[in-house]
């Protein structure tokens, strides 16, 4: 948004506010609902089922009868449960997933019961941290689970559950700094407003991979599903709740779906502007027209998760902790550079579009050339390395080397002091015994 | 710039009460998760605080660094040393007890007396104007960063990047062997003297199939081998009831 729009921000009546935060509290509770039923139907669809179709038109009001149910369920509390901790933690998970929508916007300055106020709860220069912020909160709340269940599986898939977090967070926080670079902000409304020619998905298309991997991992959702491995966790985390609390992970679980979809949608697909072909009609990017392009696109991103869940099988954890340290991170790292670089060559440096291709070419060459020279030298040290071992296999095997007992070099054959013949064994013969 | 408004004073008095709540629990609790979740209190906290006194940026990076990394590290240690252990309340320094009062109250001291009597008479600037010279909290930060702390930023991070390094590699273990393989590991279970198949499953054949119900062998004689070695160690092996007299007289003698 422009300058003069910031002052829109934090100066809504107060019977305004509670209608922004009960009107985000329903929205987010039916997206679970709906979420849930919708989720449920792809997946029947995609194994060749129909899936709940019974209650209410075309069973959309599944959902909301298993809630009722989920709620009226008999409570078990186990016996070694620390109960502060066990009571606390469903509380923490669910209020993180609905405090961090307080800065999505949803749509344009609006006309609410005669007072003029964004479409947004609110939002400060550093809201996109907030988010990063809560979700890091949220994450306490699967941890202490785990914890006050007293029990050894909640305990390993909280853990577990918790490292995979932190760690996607690091490259989701990643995949920010180059949209940061090209919005010039980390608040919201003007990375929103910075994307109306284009979406960042497209000309930050690297950025936007490696978030939409990253969300993915965030929320436990499959393929990286891991906390929740039945085969080796039962039920992960909240393997030892029930009743409401269970429905507070639940709902959890699933808003926080719909809240990386939505900074997704944010960060990289224009927010609430409409797409193409509808933008061209004057009357879309105003009123409450918004909305609906933001539930469309942020429906998109839920779609895809369904979809890798009904296609793909989960990983290995000590793949997937590898993929995110090993993969992602140096991958994003490498995309900040080369964007910062851009940034300030088109920036400061007056440069013609010739001199920059002639330039990035010889970058090019140069690195080309380069990893052939390291490539080549680090082969000729390999073969001088094995041409030393060679030699030093070919040598018997001195147990007293440089006036110390040493033990055999790979491949060397140690005697045996036997009190028959004398035996001749290598060394994984003489280790293994 | 001296006045505070009631939303202020109301975030002031709620905050402060909390994360001296807090600070006060983390040294109280018996319990090590306890005294992790109060510190986690006061860092939320101080970081509403931050926020709150127009520094939105260290206020956010006190959650996501203090709270959301470095709490969650001290947890997973924690919960991975015992899920049930509390802290021994054995003193290993004598007089540790009196040492920490005494160092504790000077610094109570300083900070009352010295911090008090260095600031009093000092005008609250605020951060208002700081944050407007640059256009925001965070552009503030970065020029002064990049700047005219430059240096003291950069050193800062290769400091810290040498003691990831220095963990990492007093963390790392060299591999002089390759790994055996599951063939190989295979074969030398054959070579051992062990039984090499599947150990039997706890309470086969018995009457009970629970983890410390010792498994019945094909003469009817009850084996431990089914029972985990955490367990066997503890002496958590219940006894065998079965109709077969001999098979009782084996387990009394268990």
């Amino acid at each position: 948004m422009t300058d003069g729009q910031w002052g829109w921000f934090g100066v809504d009546p107060w019977w305004i506010v509670i209608v922004k935060v009960l009107g985000i509290f329903v929205l987010l509770v039916l997206l679970t609902l709906f979420t849930i039923w919708w989720e449920r139907r792809v997946v029947s669809r995609m194994q060749h089922r129909i899936g709940p179709n019974r209650v209410g038109p075309f069973g959309l009001l599944q959902s909301l009868m298993d809630g009722v149910k989920l709620a009226l369920k008999e409570e078990i509390v186990p016996k070694g449960v620390h109960l502060a901790v066990y009571w606390i933690a469903p509380i923490i998970s669910a209020t993180m997933a609905f405090v961090a929508f307080a800065v999505i916007p949803f749509g344009p300055l609006v006309n609410m019961f005669g007072v003029q106020t964004p479409l947004q709860l609110t939002d400060f220069p550093v809201s996109v941290l907030y988010v990063l912020a809560i979700a890091s909160i949220g994450i306490y709340g699967i941890v202490l689970a785990g914890w006050a269940s007293g029990s050894i599986y909640p305990l390993l898939g909280g853990l577990r559950s918790s490292a995979q977090m932190i760690s996607y967070e690091i490259a989701m926080g990643l995949s920010f700094v180059a949209v940061f670079l090209y919005a010039g902000s980390m608040s919201t409304s003007e990375i929103v407003a910075s994307q109306e020619p284009i979406w960042f998905a497209v000309i930050l298309l690297p950025s936007f991979l490696i978030y939409v991997t990253a969300m993915v991992g965030e929320t436990n959702r499959a393929p990286f599903d891991l906390p929740e491995a039945e085969g080796e966790l039962v039920g992960g985390f909240h393997t030892e709740y029930s009743s409401m609390k269970f429905a507070l992970f639940f709902l959890a679980e699933y808003i926080n779906m719909v809240t990386v979809s939505a900074l997704a949608t944010t960060l990289f697909l224009g927010g609430w502007r409409a797409p193409w072909p509808i933008s061209l009609w004057e009357a879309s990017n105003t009123g409450y027209w918004p909305i609906l392009w933001w539930l469309v696109k942020v429906q998109i991103f839920i779609f895809v998760f369904i979809w890798l869940r009904g296609t793909l099988p989960r990983l290995r954890y000590d793949q997937f902790m590898k993929f995110g340290w090993k993969v992602l991170i140096p991958v994003s790292i490498a995309w900040i550079l080369i964007v910062a670089t851009a940034r300030v060559l088109r920036n400061d440096v007056t440069m013609t579009n010739t001199q920059i291709l002639l330039i990035g070419g010889a970058i090019i060459v140069v690195l080309i050339l380069g990893s052939w020279l390291l490539q080549s030298r680090s082969d000729r040290k390999a073969a001088e390395q094995e041409e030393a071992e060679a030699k030093a296999m070919a040598r018997p095997f001195d147990a007293m080397a440089g006036g110390y007992p040493v033990p055999p070099m790979p491949g060397q054959h140690v005697t045996l002091p036997t009190r028959r013949a004398t035996s001749s064994v290598t060394t994984q013969e003489a280790i293994d015994g | 710039m001296n006045t505070v408004n009631t939303g202020e004073a109301i975030v002031f008095w709620v905050c402060a009460v909390l994360s001296v709540l807090g600070a006060v629990g983390l040294i109280t609790s018996r319990k090590a998760v306890h005294s992790a979740l109060w510190m986690a209190l006061t860092m939320i906290n101080l970081a509403v605080l931050y926020i709150a006194n127009n520094a939105p940026f260290l206020g956010m990076v006190q959650v996501i660094v203090y709270t959301g990394a470095v709490m969650m590290l001290f947890l997973f240690v924690i919960m991975v040393v015992g899920v049930d252990s509390s802290d021994s309340l054995i003193e290993t320094i004598k007089g540790q007890r009196f040492l920490a009062m005494v160092l504790g109250l000077l610094l109570i001291v300083i900070m009352v007396w010295g911090l008090g009597s260095s600031l009093a008479g000092l005008p609250a600037v605020g951060l208002g104007e700081a944050n407007r010279i640059d256009g925001g909290n965070v552009q503030g930060i970065a020029h002064l960063i990049f700047t005219d702390y430059l240096i003291v930023f950069e050193v800062t991070s290769a400091l810290l990047i040498t003691a990831a390094m220095g963990a990492m590699v007093l963390a790392h273990r060299e591999h002089w062997q390759p790994k055996p393989t599951q063939a190989q590991l295979s074969v030398a279970r054959f070579k051992s003297e062990e039984h090499p198949g599947n150990r039997p499953n706890p309470g086969i054949y018995a009457r009970h199939n629970a983890v410390d119900t010792p498994a019945l062998l094909p003469d009817g004689t009850p084996t431990d081998a089914s029972i985990p070695g955490a367990l066997r160690a503890r002496g958590e092996i219940a006894p065998v009831d079965i109709n077969d007299g001999r098979a009782i007289e084996e387990a009394d003698s268990l």
